[in-house]
């Protein structure tokens, strides 16, 4: 039994805890040159600098607070669209449920590249939207729409709408219908019912459900390199452009150990309310 | 709300399905350019099974994706077991939080964290000597560990003891229930672990970016240097390929599912 854990605990450190203490190690080691280029705390003893030149650099702070609130948008826009497609889906007749549900999630399993490919089809210059528009007359030189903020914001949504709509599934699929029931027959209206009864009890769900879009989406790398405005930092475009680009590995560090600890309260209030 | 919420399930539908389809319907034209109908055509399904490459990159995605998926669903069914069974033992509140941990952390802190990993290993002991399949193998075994892990911990968790107790009160010793009893029940979440992490693994194109080497571009990876340029034709029919694969996986594993655990009474009502 114990030989088992053992093997886990070793697992664990190796493939989680020994990695994560690197970075932050790497944090405070120096930039050097040569393969790898840093030279490590130990090696030289531990060092503020990259964590110094991160305070004071402008573009980089800007980075990670542009990345918080393009996660919030994020998130906040995919509860807003996760939860009436819930509550439509679970208000469908039972036969039509396993189709909607299918439907709901194929596109997830399509490939989260693919997704992006498609908008980019839609969105370009030369792309359906621009095509559409001008063989309608409507503008004569094709608007530009991607890498815009808007590209970015579709792209995001489309990925990350499953991140809610599963909590939010699972939450109402086994909610007590009577308690809306029960309001509607002391005379509530539909609205009424649905702001005093059935908004109040999914609360806790939603806050789930964002958070759930929230903490990866903070991170996001593919979908604002590919969809969103070329010269908008975001954290992830932010520590992969210094770790590949500017090959300043200690201020990639520094930077992933920031995002880190920004992303901790979220993390943690997630697994508290103990929604997965 | 009534009538708004079929509606926003409808507009939720076509928002989702519209991108899709128009890449995918696109990929049977013969022609260029966007929006211009060049005639049905399957020029790009055949430049696809001729782009040596890309079909290189395709198997190696495939074979990395199902044994970092096999991987992974040992050691995370491993680690669902002993976070279900083995009560409170010492530090389980630390081994929980490492092993959901590759659940929350962004992709790129992932990335890098493993990427120095394999960099400090090398100089420690030289090995891994270079870095390519095999790291991404392990760095995608990594994370779909920590998949694999709750969907096991949940099932494990629903489970009613007293099977496993009754089994050895007729004097099955702890091999022989697990094996009898524990292990079948638990086999389809087993299943959907693993084909979580495969197509996680099949997804992943940030974690591989960071991990891998010379001799190790897999399929996303590919994928992602030809749309920095741009959106080709061939794309296109790589996203109708992908797509018919996974809309025939997932009806066949449906009926499969269907056939074995579930009436046609039993689906009524129930939502997953």
């Amino acid at each position: 039994m114990s030989a088992l854990r053992l093997a886990l605990w070793g697992w664990l450190g190796l493939a989680v805890a020994l990695p994560l203490g690197i970075v932050v190690a790497l944090s405070v080691g120096t930039g050097a040159e040569g393969v790898p280029p840093v030279r490590w705390p130990w090696e030289e003893g531990a060092s503020l600098d990259a964590w110094r030149l991160m305070a004071e650099d402008d573009v980089v702070l800007l980075a990670l607070w542009r990345s918080l609130v393009v996660a919030g948008t994020t998130a906040g826009l995919c509860v807003a669209l996760a939860f009436p497609m819930a509550l439509g889906l679970l208000r469908a007749a039972p036969r039509w449920r396993p189709l909607l549900l299918a439907l709901v999630l194929l596109p997830f399993l399509s490939g989260f590249l693919l997704r992006v490919a498609a908008w980019i089809g839609l969105l370009r210059d030369s792309g359906w939207i621009n095509a559409l528009l001008i063989a309608a007359g409507l503008i004569e030189e094709p608007l530009r729409l991607l890498g815009t903020d808007l590209a970015l914001y579709l792209g995001m949504v489309h990925a990350y709408l499953p991140f809610a709509l599963l909590p939010l599934l699972a939450w109402f699929a086994k909610r007590d219908t009577r308690l809306e029931e029960a309001a509607a027959d002391l005379g509530a209206g539909p609205f009424t019912v649905f702001r005093t009864v059935t908004l109040p009890l999914a609360w806790p769900a939603a806050a789930g459900a964002f958070l759930l879009v929230f903490i990866p989406a903070a991170g996001e790398f593919v979908i604002p390199e590919l969809l969103g405005p070329p010269d908008a930092m975001l954290a992830g475009r932010a520590i992969w452009s210094e770790f590949f680009g500017t090959r300043d590995w200690p201020f990639a560090g520094a930077l992933a150990t920031a995002l880190l600890l920004v992303l901790l309260i979220p993390i943690l209030a997630q697994q508290r309310s103990g929604l997965k | 709300m009534r009538r708004f919420t079929p509606w926003m399930l409808a507009a939720g539908l076509i928002f989702l399905w519209a991108p899709i389809l128009l890449l995918v319907g696109y990929a049977f034209s013969g022609s260029r350019t966007a929006f211009q109908w060049g005639g049905f055509s399957l020029r790009w399904f055949a430049a696809l099974a001729e782009n040596e490459r890309l079909l290189e990159a395709a198997f190696l995605s495939l074979r990395i994706a199902a044994g970092s998926a096999t991987l992974a669903t040992l050691v995370g069914g491993g680690i669902g077991w002993v976070l279900a069974r083995h009560g409170r033992f010492r530090g389980r509140a630390i081994f929980g939080a490492l092993a959901g941990a590759p659940l929350v952390l962004p992709e790129v802190v992932m990335g890098l964290a493993l990427l120095l990993l394999f960099v400090g290993l090398n100089a420690l002991t030289g090995w891994p000597e270079g870095r390519g399949a095999a790291t991404v193998f392990l760095a995608h075994a990594a994370l779909g560990a920590a998949y694999v892990a709750v969907v096991v911990q949940a099932r494990l968790s629903a489970l009613d003891p007293r099977l496993e107790e009754a089994a050895a009160d007729l004097g099955a010793t702890p091999g022989v229930v697990f094996r009898t009893v524990t292990l079948p029940l638990i086999a389809p979440s087993l299943a959907a672990g693993w084909m979580l992490a495969f197509v996680l693994s099949l997804d992943d194109v940030v974690l591989a970016s960071f991990v891998s080497g010379p001799g190790g571009t897999t399929l996303p990876m590919w994928l992602f240097s030809q749309l920095r340029l741009g959106l080709s034709p061939e794309a296109n029919a790589l996203a109708a390929v992908m797509l018919g694969a996974v809309a025939l996986t997932g009806l066949l594993g449906w009926a499969a599912w269907r056939r074995k655990w579930a009436g046609p009474n039993e689906m009524r009502g129930r939502v997953a």
